[in-house]
């Protein structure tokens, strides 16, 4: 029991720190800190006084884990650094000390213990140790932990290797099924949940042993059982019937390194427990102990409803722990900008009007009230670029625009203009707009990056070098001067991939442009030359979304190698890596404060990650299929998710709940977008329709009292129908992307599919 | 069912011939039976991972096609060598083939001149990715533009004309059953009652935009206008564009007035323009003429039985008109006729009721027994083969009593082939051998004797349509299938031209044009026999002949008629025009499609085809007899 409960700390966050530092030869957090406000274009940043004060214990701990990972790599001089620098002594990292720190890092204080030792005997300990305990079904082993970070096969399959009789396995499989099926109507649902992450081990225990023909028995006999939304991954199985096959396939990695996360009450626990303790039945037992982690609750067991919204993810849901850590999900005080005056005249007529759309908008976004906000960031938590000229100009033009802007709501709807692209031959793979919608750009599946503006004004290069230094500096028009009339044209190609373009995404000032593709690069692209400037190199497999920061200099990629990567664009080099999903990321987005990323997997999670720490502090679980499309409220507050599944769940940031579930579209939905304002929210699908959905009516009927907080237990509101606005079916389009104007007009982009 | 499914992914894996079969090709001669077991495992495993793997890419990719790129991208992903070479967008490009019981995939490769190749220009540059913007919804409003899909889909507009309480908004009754299957039965009800409530009549606007207008003059101009060619491409567009749904009533309202005043006016030409727009209205797929079939019905069953269709009834063949509008009648009969509405029984009434009326005309006689005939097997059965007795007495007393009115004589004739015609093929189908001349006297009186002559033919057409059905599906997918189909259509075609119909007294000696018979004072008429395998592209195929046909004879006025019938196993339709314009050269086209052979339906098809081939032929047969009867019709004047 205990030892079910115990093991705390995240794993998932530990893994994150461990990749990290093999980037370079210093990496620690602290140096990383360091380098992230040095790299930071004028910012005065003053070392370490950003850094949160709080946790420090689970810093401490985090160092000791960073230092093992050194010692193993021999890498005793940055040991040595990191020591002095983060003031440990040479105790603190002695088994001892971690053990008394009580994370069930027992394993990982012992390979500290032997320091020296390299990687092979640090793992053949770990086999070993395993074995020993499978065999005598002691409580969990917490050497998984060490086992993640290395995923070499025979380690983890290892565990596998216990030997029981293969015919029992169906009799032990249908003697809990009956057990369960004959209890009480409120634990059946619960316990039922054990049901797939046993069926799944069992059946990998006799694949791994040899049973080809009791395990297909097996499979056969109770896969129909399963919840169907662990279809696909019972397809994978299906076709893996060999040991040899266990070898190297990424699924079966993920149920191993990755004990499967359930949520039961302690009543539904003990009538578990207790049934296994009187059949004997030691074969399930030991399932449940080893590859089971089994959050416990106390309080009312769920309903099946609950369960079923929450559950559906790859290694089942997210522990309670997991969402605890503090989000600071508020905004960021804009900076003062002086509005010029001079456009009274021009606003004049509509000077009654003003004040009153100006009002809720502070509200709102919460830019202007003199007092910041408690759940805000501080401004310089993270380093952001200092605003330029040209900057402060946009943003002026951000809020003329703003005031001109329509209030939208379930009685005015916003307008949708619809870009087709046309001959694309359905090779559209990613679109994006400008934040002032002047521009939109394609990435396509021949490689090329297309960009077109849909304004009156043309694209037009810069002139050469040559032309350029003939250019009279001083006069007042050389931002005029120094573009190349010659070259204006309604679009530009941009060839450099050499895959198809997956990702796609416009710096905030319109300077550059982001591209991901399958041959695994990043580009950067300057739209004033038409021209790539960089390629960053990282990511060794394809990188399926990139998007820039809403402050720009960062951006955030992620892609088939399972981890996030956080570049600024002056480094070729990732700031940030952020691991622990358990397969492909499919989409990532900035926080509206840039504080935070949030990526979305074919592992059907959504992970929030801390920019300044690395750590991951939200996982969202509910999702059936991968996530292709995340957005986030203008507040900062909620977050969106669509998937393959065509669901749109909702998300409350700051308490970590399901709060919503939007059901509608019979396709994956590739784009959703919250309206400048986020009363509305628009999602763009394969099923060739954008609906818009009441944003404001779906946060507001939200009941967020202490226990749904505390427990994490939802109940999602009946019908969502309620919620949906509209309905816009294209012809034959699919909708790959949306994008609301400053003034919330919705553009909507696709190709067309005759 | 789920269960059965993942059984069936379970145990999927390459046949071990197959394994063998590829090591023969790579050289490795005597490969053991257990290794070739082992590698078709571990194949198919790896055969299925590259398959998920591609699937990533294809939902990356935002497409619902998985192309062979994703396969070359998971192929990398994996640091294996892509394929290259296959970058084909669309299809495999295999083939299929049955015969013998047989059934054979294949690669078709044909030997290519490397001149041929060098010296054909260049194909067109492929149109460049361009983009377009339109106006999706105006303040939450979609507007009715040719960029935005129709407003209400065909079931939409079924449910509306059917269900008039449960209609919702455009796209919205997805989320209806949705809802209705995740939230059971009661979720659906209170919402279908909300909304009865909200509003009970459902609102669709009736103002056309000014293109709409600017639309409707333009096609309703040309359907009824001189130009031919306009008219196939109004008729076209009728057929196929999807945003019609808001012009359909006046499309009917012009339809039934324009029926009304040329049938008093005996215009025929124009009562089969308005003809052919009803067809190209039911062929519509986004359209659903249920609400519309007050004003339509009527239309047709005028042409159907109106007892004066033309000014000069002795010369112009308004029965082709005639049996046009009765295929259309039982077309819509068959897709709209429900409990409620009864529009099969309905019609049935009016037809038989106004046959048995021994007052009727000829011509409304033909009318009503071409109605019914069309309307399938049964009815013939039923309400056709009792009365052939009564029929015959009274064509007997037309044909061999005194001449009243030369007629009457035609109309006579016309109403004993077209019976001959459709009973035959029924009796074939339903009476037992053998086929006594004497037995069919008996039973069916005057037409008795034709009558066991046309069965007899219609028996040993069937078979030989059976051989050659086979004997095609085998042809075809050698290079040259056209002659040998050719010529065995032309023996088949020629089947049914019996010596019986020749015999029969009088006039009837006009009506077969007989192939190469020089003794017929009559034009030669050139007979064309077109078979087409409908491969994919069997529409286009059709459609090409068929147009080559009207260029060559402007008159044909049921030739676009040909493409319409939904699939037609054996097909076959007269180029005989309305004789407007007097005596022509008669050039007859008869299509000949056979199923598919590259359709996704491929096995139930090809299964089918040994079972259903009398039946097929028997079609082709009844088919080819009526396309005689208007054709040679044409003919009568000489």
């Amino acid at each position: 029991m205990a030892a079910v409960q115990g093991g705390l700390i995240d794993t998932e966050e530990e893994k994150d720190i461990k990749t990290e530092p093999s980037s370079d030869g210093c990496g620690n957090n602290n140096a990383n800190d360091g380098r992230l406000h040095n790299a930071s274009p004028g910012t005065t940043s003053s070392g370490g006084s950003n850094k949160p004060a709080a946790g420090a214990a689970e810093d401490q701990q985090t160092l000791l884990a960073v230092l093992q990972f050194l010692k193993k790599n021999k890498l005793t001089e940055s040991v040595e650094i990191l020591r002095r620098e983060a003031g440990l002594s040479e105790e603190t990292d002695d088994p001892k000390g971690l053990e008394s720190s009580g994370a069930g890092s027992g394993g990982v204080g012992g390979n500290a213990d032997a320091g020296s030792g390299d990687a092979n005997s640090l793992l053949s300990r770990v086999s070993v140790s395993s074995s020993a305990v499978s065999a005598s079904a002691a409580p969990a082993p917490p050497k998984a932990v060490v086992a993640e970070d290395q995923p070499d096969v025979n380690v983890v399959l290892s565990a596998y290797s216990q030997q029981g009789d293969p015919a029992l396995y169906d009799v032990y499989y249908s003697g809990l099924k009956r057990f369960i099926e004959t209890v009480l109507d409120c634990h059946r649902a619960e316990l039922s949940q054990v049901f797939y992450p046993l069926f799944v081990h069992m059946y990998l225990e006799l694949v791994y042993n040899n049973h080809e023909n009791v395990a297909k028995a097996f499979f056969e006999k109770f896969s129909g059982d399963q919840e169907c939304y662990y279809e696909d991954d019972l397809r994978i199985l299906s076709g893996l019937s060999k040991k040899e096959h266990m070898r190297g396939n990424e699924t079966l990695l993920d149920f191993r390194t990755s004990k499967f996360v359930l949520r039961i009450s302690r009543d539904s626990y003990q009538l578990l427990k207790r049934h296994l303790q009187e059949r004997q039945n030691n074969q399930i037992w030991n399932i449940i102990q080893e590859h089971l982690y089994i959050d416990i609750f106390d309080g009312m067991p769920r309903s099946k409803s609950q369960i079923d919204a929450m559950s559906g993810s790859l290694a089942g849901e997210a522990k309670r722990e997991a969402n605890k850590a503090k989000v600071f999900y508020g905004l960021l005080k804009e900076p003062e900008i002086e509005v010029p005056l001079d456009d009274e005249d021009e606003e004049a007529e509509n000077e009654e009007g003003k004040p009153k759309k100006k009002k809720p908008k502070k509200d709102s976004m919460g830019s202007k009230s003199k007092k910041q906000d408690p759940n805000a960031p501080s401004q310089t938590r993270i380093p952001l670029p200092e605003l330029k000229d040209s900057d402060k100009l946009d943003k002026i033009m951000y809020m003329k625009e703003a005031t001109k802007k329509i209030r939208l709501g379930p009685e005015t709807l916003p307008s949708i203009c619809f870009y087709s692209f046309l001959n694309a031959y359905q090779g559209l793979t990613a679109v994006d707009f400008t934040d002032d919608s002047s521009l939109i750009a394609g990435g396509f599946a021949d490689s090329t990056v297309r960009v077109w503006s849909v304004t009156p004004k043309k694209l037009r290069k810069v002139k050469s070098a040559a032309d350029l230094s003939l250019i009279d500096k001083e006069s007042d028009d050389v931002l005029e001067r120094i573009m190349d009339e010659k070259t204006a044209s309604e679009s530009k190609i941009l060839y450099g991939h050499s895959g198809p373009v997956y990702g796609i995404s416009f710096s905030p000032d319109r300077n550059y442009l982001l591209s991901s593709s399958e041959d695994g690069t990043v580009r950067l692209w300057s739209l004033q030359t038409y021209s790539c400037l960089v390629g960053y190199k990282g990511h060794n497999y394809p990188v399926w979304d990139t998007q820039f920061s809403p402050h720009g200099y960062y951006f955030i990629s992620g892609g088939h190698d399972r981890v996030a990567r956080l570049w600024a664009t002056d480094h070729y080099q990732p700031l940030r890596m952020f691991a622990g999903h358990l397969a492909d990321i499919t989409c990532t987005r900035f926080h509206p404060n840039s504080n935070y990323v949030a990526t979305g997997s074919s592992d059907r999670t959504i992970r929030l990650w801390d920019v300044l720490t690395g750590n991951c502090v939200r996982i969202f679980t509910g999702h059936k299929g991968p996530i292709h499309a995340l957005a986030f409220s203008p507040n900062g507050k909620f977050l969106a998710s669509g998937a393959t599944d065509g669901r749109v769940l909702l998300w409350d940031i700051g308490h970590g709940l399901m709060i919503g579930e939007l059901k509608g579209h019979t396709d994956t939905i590739y784009s959703l977008k919250f309206s400048r304002d986020g009363e509305i929210l628009a999602s763009g699908s394969m099923d060739n329709t954008v609906r818009l959905w009441d944003a404001l009516k779906a946060f507001d009927d939200l009941e967020t009292d202490d226990f749904t907080a505390a427990t994490g237990h939802i109940h999602l509101p009946e019908n969502s129908q309620e919620l949906l606005l509209g309905t816009y079916l294209s012809k034959s389009t699919p909708v790959v992307h949306l994008h609301f104007t400053r003034r919330n007009l919705l553009l909507a982009a696709g190709a067309y599919n005759p | 069912m789920a269960e059965e499914r993942r059984q069936k992914q379970c145990s999927v894996v390459l046949p071990t011939e197959s394994m063998k079969a590829m090591a023969e090709s790579v050289g490795v001669g005597q490969l053991q039976e257990e290794s070739c077991s082992a590698l078709s495992e571990e194949v198919s495993y790896r055969i299925k991972e590259i398959a998920q793997d591609a699937l990533k890419f294809m939902h990356h990719g935002k497409r619902r096609k998985l192309t062979t790129s994703d396969i070359d991208n998971a192929l990398k992903l994996k640091n294996v060598e892509p394929l290259y070479g296959f970058q084909s967008q669309e299809f495999i490009p295999f083939r299929f083939a049955s015969g013998g019981g047989r059934e054979l995939h294949f690669y078709e490769e044909k030997e290519v001149d490397l001149s041929d190749i060098i010296n054909t220009p260049l194909p067109r540059v492929p149109l460049d990715v361009s983009l377009k913007a339109h106006w999706l919804s105006i303040d939450g409003v979609q507007p009715a533009i040719p960029e935005n899909p129709p407003p209400a889909s065909k079931e939409q507009q079924k449910t509306e004309s059917t269900e008039p309480l449960k209609v919702v908004k455009p796209g919205q009754e997805e989320e209806g059953t949705i809802q209705g299957k995740s939230q059971g039965a009661t979720a659906a009800d209170g919402k279908g009652k909300e909304k009865g409530l909200m509003r009970l009549k459902p609102r669709s606007t009736h103002e056309l935009s000014v293109e709409q207008q600017l639309y409707y003059k333009e096609i309703t101009e040309a359907c009824v206008g001189s130009c031919e060619a306009k008219r196939a491409e109004a008729l076209q567009s009728i057929a196929t564009d999807p945003g019609l749904y808001q012009m359909l009533p006046r499309f009917s309202t012009f339809i039934s007035e324009g029926v009304r005043v040329n049938v008093v006016q005996n215009n025929l030409a124009l009562l089969i323009y308005l003809m052919r727009m009803v067809k190209a209205l039911m062929d519509n797929p986004t359209l659903y003429l249920e609400k519309y079939l007050h004003e339509l019905i009527p239309a047709v069953v005028t042409c159907i039985v109106s007892k004066q269709l033309c000014l000069r009834p002795d010369v112009d063949n308004h029965w082709a008109l005639r049996d046009f509008a009765a295929r259309l009648m039982a077309q819509s009969c068959k897709t709209f006729s429900t409990t409620t509405n009864n529009i099969q029984s309905r019609i049935t009434k009016t037809f038989t009721k106004s046959w048995l009326d021994d007052k009727t005309q000829w011509t409304t006689r033909y009318g009503c027994i071409a109605g019914l005939s069309e309307l399938g097997a049964d009815v013939i059965k039923t309400l056709i083969l009792p009365r052939l007795a009564v029929e015959g007495a009274r064509i007997k007393a037309v044909m061999e009593g005194p001449v009243v009115s030369n007629i009457d004589k035609i109309g006579a004739d016309h109403v004993q082939s077209l019976l001959l015609k459709h009973c035959a093929s029924v009796i074939a189908k339903t009476r037992p051998l053998p086929d006594n001349v004497e037995q069919y006297r008996v039973d069916y009186g005057y037409l008795g004797p034709m009558l066991c002559s046309h069965v007899v033919k219609a028996r040993t057409q069937a078979a030989l349509q059976a051989q050659q059905v086979n004997r095609t599906t085998l042809t075809i997918t050698q290079p040259r299938p056209t002659l040998s189909v050719s010529q065995s259509g032309l023996s088949g075609s020629g089947g049914p031209r019996t010596p019986s119909i020749i015999k029969v007294p009088s006039s009837l000696t006009l009506m077969s044009p007989r192939p190469g018979t020089p003794s017929q004072p009559s034009p030669p008429a050139t007979k064309y026999i077109v078979m087409a395998t409908s491969a994919g592209a069997a529409s286009t195929q059709q459609v090409i002949t068929l147009s080559s046909s009207q260029s060559a004879s402007p008159v044909t006025s049921t030739v676009p008629s040909a493409t319409s019938t939904l699939q037609p196993l054996v097909k076959l339709e007269s180029g005989g025009g309305p004789g407007l314009t007097g005596p022509r050269p008669l050039q007859k086209y008869i299509v000949v499609s056979l199923p598919s052979s590259a359709s996704s339906s491929l096995e139930s098809k090809s299964s089918m085809l040994p079972t259903s081939i009398s039946s097929t032929s028997l079609e082709a047969g009844m088919k080819m007899d009526r396309s005689d009867s208007p054709g040679a019709s044409t003919q009568s004047p000489h």
